[in-house]
């Protein structure tokens, strides 16, 4: 299995910036200081970077989802010769930069690449709620995937994701406690982050006193809007050799896309189309879904963890409810600890990057607190419209 | 009209080439959907072409407006100003063909929904839109 991409390819240094609601900093010195973080804790400066990375890249659209591009990040860093650029926001999604930065090195076009997520959706909130809304605040008419939800007053994706978590509940039988072990699960992980924006503790009982916000879903289901930057590096495996970290091998990766981004639904509203992503992740390598330490998986909406939790095949279909109940089998010290710097729910939406840097965190056994015993293998998941997975290896 | 927020409280749709027959069906009351003329598929969202086998022989058709709800959600926040809330954001799926799906505001009380309940379409208008919503219809198939 030596000949995919993946395989030659490592992460070696990992960055985040503070984490505000809002924060002081504009997104450009934030994601600067996160892609420094990054940089030094490789081990490498910064004129070895050759390649610059970003989801989604510089965003039209107002709510601060798009604050930064690659470019910016070139002036601002002072690369003065990079070989490769990319941003990316359809397709995979999230994960998406990351696995062309795999691509670019595996072909020779970079040896070491800033891969960065930035969010400025805090400080876009301070001017105008609807501006972090699917309409982005415009009050013009919508298009593509927005004109068959938004005419309806499905404002927010939550009012999508709770047709999902509808139709599981009614399917599987699942309940409220059930889905409120993974808010409290990832609550009591922030505890032992220092960079998460919600730490103090949260229990079955505050999780049900909540207010819905669109049923089943209540406000402890939702993740929040944050202004932040994450940065990791990218680099051919052979370039890691002597650098700071041990290397963090893509031991797999999947991706898929479904029609959810047009409008096009398949199924039976119990189901990603993420499936395929977790099929692919599975046949790239010998290793097994017991063989994973730790997950970091995507938590928009506290949905997710179940439905991607299905798709990556660590429970069987409609298990992931009873899985998670009471959730003694995701805490640090359980069978599969899940979202253990708090996932998006308690540490911000940073669409997904929080879970990646996390990854890093508990691979390299800086997790104090939240650090999961031994953890050699993180299988983390991005994404609610497109999908990403990867499995990432200690050696 | 059968909701009671005003019609500028919607967010309409642009009407686009592949788009605008849906949007403006219900101008005689009946419901169109994409179908392919050579296979027979339906399909929603439309597009320039059959998913299924690929045709461009594709064009709107009545449908008979009948569906049974596929899953809803109450939504309870009010995302902006003049929202009226609590109200049923749905998906219902159309009889003529297995998941064929439009979303859709549940014209019924919010404790009145259940997963599979028969509902029949009625157009709600602004502008040049006719939105379909879906109400409860006992004699659905």
């Amino acid at each position: 299995m030596t000949d995919f991409p993946e395989k030659k390819a490592c992460i070696t240094g990992a960055g985040q910036s503070e984490v505000g609601r809002p924060s002081q900093r504009t997104a450009l010195q934030l994601t600067a200081d996160a892609c420094l973080e990054a940089i030094a804790d490789a081990g490498l400066e910064v004129s070895d970077i050759d390649g610059i990375a970003t989801y989604p890249g510089k965003s039209p659209l107002g709510g601060g989802i798009g604050p930064v591009s690659p470019s910016e990040v070139q002036a601002v860093l002072g690369i003065r010769q990079p070989r490769w650029i990319l941003s990316s926001g359809e397709g995979f999604s999230h994960m998406a930069p990351i696995f062309n930065a795999i691509n670019a090195i595996a072909c020779g076009m970079a040896r070491h690449v800033i891969v960065f997520r930035s969010v400025a959706q805090a400080t876009a909130r301070m001017t105008s709620r609807e501006s972090t809304l699917m309409t982005s605040g415009q009050s013009t008419r919508v298009d593509g995937n927005n004109a068959w939800t938004v005419p309806f007053n499905a404002l927010s994706p939550i009012n999508t994701l709770a047709l999902y978590a509808q139709a599981y509940f009614d399917k599987y039988g699942a309940t409220e406690e059930q889905l409120g072990a993974i808010a409290v699960n990832n609550r009591a992980n922030a505890a032992h982050n220092p960079n998460a924006v919600y730490r103090k503790p949260l229990s079955m009982e505050d999780y049900l006193a909540a207010r819905v916000i669109s049923s089943p879903l209540r406000l402890f289901d939702c993740d929040s809007h944050i202004d932040g930057s994450t940065a990791i590096v990218v680099s051919n495996i052979d370039a890691a050799k002597d650098l700071r970290n041990p290397p963090l091998r893509f031991e797999s990766i999947g991706m898929s896309i479904g029609g959810l981004w047009v409008g096009r639904y398949e199924g039976d509203f119990t189901r990603l189309d993420a499936d395929v992503a977790g099929d692919m992740l599975w046949s790239r390598t010998d290793l097994k879904p017991k063989d994973v330490d730790c997950a970091q998986i995507y938590d928009g909406f506290s949905i997710h963890v179940w439905l991607w939790l299905e798709a990556l095949g660590m429970v069987p279909r409609g298990e992931a409810c009873r899985f998670v109940e009471g959730g003694s089998r995701i805490a640090i010290d359980g069978e599969l600890p899940l979202n253990t710097g708090g996932g998006q729910l308690s540490a911000g939406r940073f669409h997904g990057y929080g879970h990646i840097h996390e990854a890093t965190v508990q691979l390299w056994g800086r997790g104090g607190g939240r650090q999961v015993r031994d953890a050699k293998t993180c299988l983390v998941s991005n994404g609610g419209y497109g999908y990403g997975a990867m499995l990432l290896r200690r050696d | 009209m059968t909701d009671s927020s005003p019609p500028s409280s919607r967010t309409l749709p642009r009407l686009e080439p592949e788009t605008a027959f849906f949007w403006t069906s219900g101008a005689d009351g009946v419901l169109r959907v994409q179908r392919c003329g050579s296979c027979g598929h339906w399909q929603h969202p439309p597009f320039p072409r059959c998913s299924t086998c690929g045709s461009e022989d594709v064009a709107p058709q009545p449908v008979s407006g009948r569906a049974r709800v596929k899953s809803y959600t109450v939504n309870y926040e009010r995302w902006k100003p003049g929202l009226d809330v609590p109200f049923l954001f749905g998906v219902v799926e159309l009889v003529e063909q297995a998941e064929l799906y439009v979303f859709t505001n549940l014209l019924m009380p919010v404790d009145a929904v259940v997963i599979g309940k028969p509902v029949a379409v009625q157009f709600e208008r602004h502008e040049d839109v006719w939105l379909p919503m879906f109400a409860p219809a006992e004699d659905a198939q």
